[in-house]
């Protein structure tokens, strides 16, 4: 397998689009040779360390940092004060409404700390040690006021995080189709049904971290840490202290996980490089566990109340409710980004008519809310999965069945999903196309639907037996535009720069496969480079499952570009036409002469270009699961889950089924294990990894998947679809409902995650003594 | 989360021990495998001004193996895991430490670093109390030994001087033909306990339960003995039906916290639950006899 | 500060540290040696796993001092010239990895086990595995390419 890389074939031949090439970048991560932000190396650096609030919400009587900048060691302690007059406030980059403005992150906090674990001040020193041996000088008093950690108590308006804007909500998005109203009160059956989903963590095994060098002479600053959106980071950063765009940097080196919660411009992102700046020396800042666990963006707290309106038959016709979502203390870059999604994909792979569903959003005083993997579709595939559930049940009809009814057919392709009434350039949005039903089939088949139906409720060896499905689309691609410059080298290799950002998705491989398929050149020969804001003219990064199709289409069509430059070159050099030269394996010939690439290189061949693209991909599939509930401990086993999914195209088939195994480990880790648990406080309990709960080895072996190229997207040139979030997206619904299946002569209704053992024992025995009474 | 300031020091004899735990008048901490106390320095939770680190003194690491089973202080669970002797010699130990945190931390973790942390949902101070062990320690006043029972105070909270030091826990002598049960629940394996229960017991001529002794742990306090499921138990021929009822019933008195990871109701029925398991898996064991 | 000599992957690196520095912050900001990676620093994670006399330890959890004399192994050890290590090679072929940052902890831990146990069988390695956090891969790769890599321990 590791030849592979040194093929040569012809261009646009695809051999290595489509094969299982082992990644590039193994071979530094295995020997321990990357490079993480923490092991980037410089001189004479300092490093820092937050002051955080401890306390949930209060008005600051006294800060004083006198005492803490005395210590031997230490050079520096930032405050609001330090900054001046202007203190930046952190603007929303995604779903930027106005509503958003009087609820924005100022980068330290001023006179109002509103969670525990908001930056009040930073200490710069020799070593991180001391750094946080000095935190204790810190005198820090709070008039305290009185704290909100519900959405219901937010909804009261009762305390106000945010006195001046009157309320706790900054806004409802809405989510329209048809006319749900008159649909409900014509539909022969309806239910409705409450949900929650508990606060959770993306929780990248490598910390948030910067290393920001501020160089006085050349005015110029170097920010190593980016992820993710680094052009737009960069551009947010100069603004922010005055300087040119040319004059700031941000290098994205290696990353350990984003999952969309590292990378997007936190309070740090400004402070560190103000740090450098005002030292006049590099500042190192390297985020820790306990801090990540408070600091980095919480995601998909969120209760609702759904109604569902079916035919007898088992056909949905509408859908409306409310759902109301956690946010935390601050709108964040991406804070109304999740709820957007879940009031607009609550409908999911399902031809809905008639959708009225509101997502309401709520501060409250605690640490704020951005993007994790599959944002709201994750939260709204739980409700309509559970929704379509009870339906049959009461309908009479099988499970497969009335997802076979509702499934979206492929001639309604391409399908509209319900309008946004908040408007923005993914406001309008429809399914590309695909074959939901014959996928859905195939996963029926491959997990054996039909034939374990005999297990449905039965108690086996002492544990109760389950299945349960799922269907998701997961929206990829986002737009706007995605940036690639190319260069022929001196060596006749070919230098990719891309705009895209590596998070441990095997970007580097992917787009390697890409660039060597269309150049006709060994992957030997392509060096790909990405995220750095220094290697394109404009990039915009890696997130809504956006690199593969984004950055691998501006560097297909970038090599297309280059091939045709090789050849106006070798024509000229030749003396004949461009369309005579022929290129094969790294040369161009014309009646029998020939050049290598090598040899072309001084003529300076160079492409950049970006590639714009408004329409989201949709990725679609189905999940089904067999579990097995002890009722004496309410723990649950995953005996077999399955996943069948349509990528449209696979470029690389290992790197996309970890993609898919990774992310349905992590939707089961948040069906069962993990929860952020606050007290009446605003205190978090759950400050370790001990207390916060993510999946090991032994916890779920039983999963398996499969991921096709059944219907190539037909918006890009790869006809390729986002594909890095759909393992997890219907993992909530299929388990509750292979456990409501399992339990169905206790009737329980999993609708409230986590579905610890605590929690179902006690679903199970509230309603063994219900039915005793 | 670096580490806060102290002195290190690593004496090469106990004494030189115990004179540094005396000047620090209660400071100092000493340091075995690290396992429980570098997390709670990395917290700060713990702010001693030295460490006293036990690495270089000699003759705390035997496994000895006779008419009781003694277990130096500095024994690491990865020790015990692979002493042979232990299979036949007290095979309810290796089967409770299987079920110690993980891998690398049982290549360093230490009994007696165990004992005096005292985590109420530690699988080895349970194991100790269960089986009457006898806790060894010195300090400036000379020596003394403790009975498991009565060595424990309070979670995280024992009845060892600021300058004691263990230097064994002592198991009596396990008979081959013992049979025992170990159950505990956790989230995740490895995971500490949410409620754990310990069998052992003698059958006697008539095939009868002789000499039972019930454990319990993670319970939220230290761990216990049942003794209401011991005297249930004592007489009794061993069959599934007894074991439902008696175990229901021992969970009457039982004291039961709630905390963060489970309500008192649900962790008092998962350690009836468990307290079943363990007698229905004793059945199985104690094979070195007929 | 306290003179502390550490030999890691047979080379002995000598410094006066403060008392405090874990083995992790002494292979990593001492021994220049950032393979090695700090992803907890309270003992739960495993990226910091290294072996020590034999046998795999959470290095966050151990002092440099009590390292002292001590024979320490590091990922970048694993392989002498510039071809992978069998069990390096074994994750690479299995895609036993994305973001890399759990990977160091996981070879090490994994090859100390096998220099130990060669036929250590699937729920073995597993059992093992479990006190190493990977937020990526879903763990089933990593399994797949250990269970191939024993071979060339046994």
């Amino acid at each position: 397998m590791g030849d592979i890389l040194h093929q040569a074939h012809q261009p646009g031949s695809n051999s290595y689009i489509g094969q299982p090439v082992e990644r590039v970048e193994d071979l530094r991560f295995l020997r321990g040779r990357g490079t993480y932000v923490a092991d980037v190396q410089t001189q004479n650096e300092l490093h820092a360390v937050v002051f955080r609030s401890p306390v949930a919400h209060g008005l600051i009587k006294h800060l004083d940092v006198t005492a803490a900048a005395n210590v031997p060691g230490v050079a520096a302690v930032i405050t609001g004060k330090s900054i001046g007059q202007d203190v930046p406030l952190i603007p929303l980059r995604q779903q930027v409404f106005d509503e958003g403005i009087p609820y924005l992150q100022s980068v330290i906090a001023l006179d109002k700390v509103r969670y525990v674990g908001e930056p009040v001040a930073v200490v710069v020193a020799e070593t991180a040690s001391i750094a946080e041996d000095a935190l204790e000088f810190i005198e820090f008093d709070l008039d305290e006021l009185p704290v909100v950690v519900t959405t219901d108590a937010a909804r009261k308006d009762e305390h106000l995080l945010f006195e001046r804007s009157g309320t706790n909500c900054p806004i409802v998005m809405t989510a329209r189709k048809g006319d749900a109203e008159s649909a409900f009160s014509t539909a022969p059956y309806t239910r409705r049904e409450s949900f929650s989903i508990q606060r959770h963590l993306a929780l990248p095994m490598e910390t948030r971290g910067l290393l920001a060098v501020w160089d006085e002479p050349e005015s110029q600053l170097t920010v190593y840490g980016a992820a993710k959106v680094p052009f737009f980071n960069r551009a947010l950063l100069a603004r922010m202290l005055g300087l040119a765009e040319t004059s700031v940097e941000l290098i994205e080196v290696d990353v350990g996980g984003a999952f969309g919660a590292r990378g997007e411009f936190y309070p740090e992102d400004f402070l560190i490089p103000f740090a450098s700046r005002l030292t006049g020396r590099p500042v190192r800042w390297i985020e820790d566990r306990r801090e990540n666990l408070m600091a980095m963006n919480h995601a998909r707290e969120m209760d609702a109340e759904i109604e569902i309106a079916c035919e007898l038959d088992g056909t949905v016709i509408g859908l409306r409710g409310d759902i109301n979502v956690d946010i935390g203390a601050y709108v964040r870059t991406n804070g109304f980004t999740a709820p957007r999604n879940v009031a607009q994909f609550c409908s999911g792979p399902y031809d809905i008519a008639n959708i009225a569903l509101n997502a309401n959003v709520f501060m409250t005083n605690k640490t704020p809310a951005g993007t994790y993997r599959g944002p709201g579709r994750f939260e709204s595939s739980f409700f309509m999965e559970r929704l379509l559930y009870l339906a049959a049940r009461d309908l009479g009809i099988e499970q497969a069945d009335i997802r076979r009814k509702n499934l979206i057919p492929e001639a309604k392709m391409p399908y509209k999903l319900a309008k946004m009434g908040h408007v923005d350039p993914s406001s309008d949005t429809e399914c590309d196309g695909g074959a939901y039903g014959e996928i859905f089939e195939r996963c029926l088949e491959e997990f054996g639907w039909a034939e374990k139906q005999h297990l449905q409720g039965k108690l086996i060896d002492g544990r109760y037996h389950g299945l349960g499905l799922g269907c998701f689309v997961e929206g990829g691609a986002a737009g706007p535009r995605e940036g690639v410059k190319m260069r022929l080298e001196s060596d006749g290799s070919v230098s990719v720069n891309v705009g895209s950002s590596a998070v441990g998705q095997g970007l580097e491989t992917i787009l390697g496969q890409i660039a060597a398929d269309g150049l006709g050149l060994p992957m030997d020969r392509i060096t790909i480079r990405h995220g750095s804001t220094t290697l394109v003219k404009e990039g915009f990064g890696s997130f809504h499952s956006r690199s593969t199709v984004m950055g691998g289409s501006a560097v297909h069509n970038a090599s297309i570009e280059m091939l045709q430059k090789i050849k106006q070159q070798a024509a000229i050099r030749f003396g004949c036409e461009a369309e005579q030269v022929e290129i094969a394996e790294g040369t161009v010939s014309c009646e029998g002469r020939r050049f290598t690439f090598a040899e072309l290189a001084e003529d300076a061949i160079e492409v950049e270009l970006s590639f714009p693209n408004s329409k989201h991909t949709y990725s679609y599939g189905s999940h089904a699961a067999h579990v097995a509930v002890d009722p004496a401990t309410g723990h649950v086993e995953i005996l077999e889950y399955q996943t069948v999914e349509d990528v449209g195209r696979v470029i690389n088939p290992a790197t996309l089924h970890g993609q898919v195994l990774g992310s349905a480990c992590q939707g089961l880790g948040s069906v069962f294990l993990e929860e952020i648990v606050y007290d009446e406080n605003g205190q978090l309990l759950t400050g370790t990894l001990a207390d916060y709960l993510i999946p090991t080895a032994t916890d779920f072996p039983g999963v398996q998947s499969i991921s096709l190229g059944l219907r190539p997207c037909p918006n890009n040139p790869l006809g390729a679809k986002g594909a890095g979030e759909g393992g997890l997206i219907a993992v909530g619904g299929t388990i509750a409902n292979a456990i409501a299946a399992a339990l169905s002569s206790f009737d329980v209704q999993p609708s409230h995650l986590p579905l610890t053992p605590r929690r179902i024992w006690h679903l199970i025995n509230n309603n063994k003594k219900k039915s005793s009474e | 989360m670096k580490l806060p300031k102290f002195e290190y020091q690593a004496p090469t004899t106990l004494s030189e021990a115990i004179a540094l735990l005396e000047a620090a008048d209660g400071e100092a901490k000493l340091l075995s495998g690290g396992q429980s106390l570098m997390p709670m320095l990395a917290f700060r939770m713990a702010t001693p001004t030295m460490l006293v680190d036990l690495r270089k003194v000699r003759g705390l690491d035997a496994i000895v193996v006779d008419d009781t089973v003694r277990l130096g202080a500095r024994v690491r669970w990865c020790d015990i895991e692979k002493d042979e002797r232990l299979r036949t010699g007290h095979p309810l130990l290796q089967e409770a430490i299987r079920h110690v945190a993980h891998y690398q931390i049982r290549n360093r973790g230490t009994v007696g670093g165990s004992m005096a942390h005292a985590d109420p949902a530690a699988e080895f101070p349970a194991v100790a109390v269960s089986c009457e062990a006898e806790i060894s320690t010195v300090s400036a006043t000379g020596s003394r030994v403790i009975a498991a029972s009565d060595f424990f105070v309070a979670p995280l909270f024992t009845v060892l001087e600021p300058d004691e030091i263990i230097t064994e826990v002592s198991f009596p002598k396990w008979s081959p033909t013992r049979r025992f049960g170990f159950q505990e629940f956790s989230r995740r394996r490895g995971d500490f306990a949410i409620a754990g229960a310990i069998v052992h017991y003698d059958m006697d001529a008539s095939g009868r339960m002789a000499d039972v002794h019930v454990g319990a742990f993670g319970l939220g306090n230290t761990p216990i003995r049942l003794e209401e499921a011991e005297a249930l138990l004592n007489g009794q021929a061993p069959s599934v039906d007894h074991f439902e009822q008696i175990a229901a019933a021992a969970m009457k008195d039982v004291e039961i916290q709630d905390d963060i990871h489970a309500d008192a109701e649900y962790r008092r029925s998962l350690l009836q639950t468990m307290l079943m398991r363990a007698l229905q898996s004793s059945l199985g064991s104690g094979v070195w006899s007929s | 500060m306290m003179q502390i000599g550490i030999t890691i992957n047979g080379v002995c690196y000598e410094r006066d540290v403060p008392a405090r520095t874990t083995l992790a912050d002494f292979i990593r900001g001492v021994a220049g040696l950032t393979g090695t990676h700090i992803g907890c620093e309270h003992g739960v994670c495993g990226a910091c796993t290294v072996v020590v006399d034999g046998s795999a330890v959470r290095s966050c959890l151990m002092l440099a001092a009590q390292a002292e004399g001590c024979r320490v192994e590091t990922v970048e050890g694993l392989a002498d010239e510039e071809e992978l290590s069998p069990l390096q090679a074994a994750f690479r072929k299995h895609h036993a990895l994305q973001c890399g940052f759990c990977t160091a902890g996981i070879l090490m831990t994994m090859h100390a086990l096998l220099l130990e146990e060669p036929d250590a069988d699937e729920e073995r390695v597993r059992e093992v595995l479990s006190g190493n956090l990977c937020r990526c891969t879903g763990y089933q790769p990593i399994v797949e390419a250990v269970m191939e890599a024993r071979q060339s321990y046994g």
